[in-house]
């Protein structure tokens, strides 16, 4: 399998589908990594040569941020909100959703797994 | 949404000329304010507003990394003090 930056082993799938496989690299970018370094978007991956490998792994690092430093761009962005204590820093701390979404129910991917109170509507239900 | 461009930043004209004023006099008074849906501007930096949550003004100092946002956002209007707890009641 082709490495690309490191630690991403895109697999044998059609190239603009495996270079998802990259954090920070979506459909939009895939295609148009594989339109700038001349490769058929639909070759499998596996396929790739070595110099191909490394047109792609050039512009990716030219001009795109991807993997960790992405990673590190949203990490500092929220710590930014968090340190200046606003609104959305303060929902970011306490683990809520921070664009104003309910909370009465759902929200479930950021309060995490469901912790059931006793007496609260539905309980009943439950059993 | 964002708002668009053509407007420019909603900043709160008497509030802002508070600000000027001190800036003039060289003085750094907290000001008390109830516009929170002002913008915060660079000329704001240093300064301390006294923002209204709806009960009490809460005291903001701006700093650099506010800019941008808006007072209100630093003064939060609900208080969570957590739920039940046992033999509390």
């Amino acid at each position: 399998m082709p490495r690309l930056l490191g630690v991403d082993i895109p697999n044998d799938k059609p190239t603009h589908i495996s270079l998802r496989y990259l954090y920070g690299v979506g459909d939009k970018i895939a295609r148009d990594l594989c339109h700038k370094a001349g490769i058929d978007p639909l070759r499998k991956a596996r396929d790739l040569a070595d110099d191909e490998l490394s047109r792609l792994a050039a512009l990716l690092e030219r001009d795109y941020v991807v993997e960790g430093p992405l990673r590190r761009q949203v990490a500092q962005n929220v710590n930014r909100l968090r340190d200046i204590r606003c609104y959305r820093g303060i929902r970011h701390r306490l683990g809520l959703p921070v664009r104003g979404q309910r909370t009465r129910t759902n929200a479930r991917t950021r309060k995490g797994p469901k912790k059931t109170v006793a007496g609260k509507k539905g309980v009943k239900d439950l059993r | 949404m964002s708002r668009s461009l053509k407007k420019g930043p909603f900043v709160n004209f008497k509030l802002f000329r508070k600000v000027q004023l001190q800036d003039e006099a060289g003085t750094k008074e907290p000001i008390k304010t109830w516009a929170r849906a002002c913008t915060i501007v660079p000329e704001f930096v240093g300064h301390t507003f006294l923002v209204h949550n709806g009960k009490i003004h809460v005291k903001v100092f701006v700093t650099e990394d506010m800019v941008g946002h808006k007072l209100g956002e630093f003064a939060p209007t609900r208080i969570f003090r957590g739920h039940g707890g046992k033999g509390k009641r």
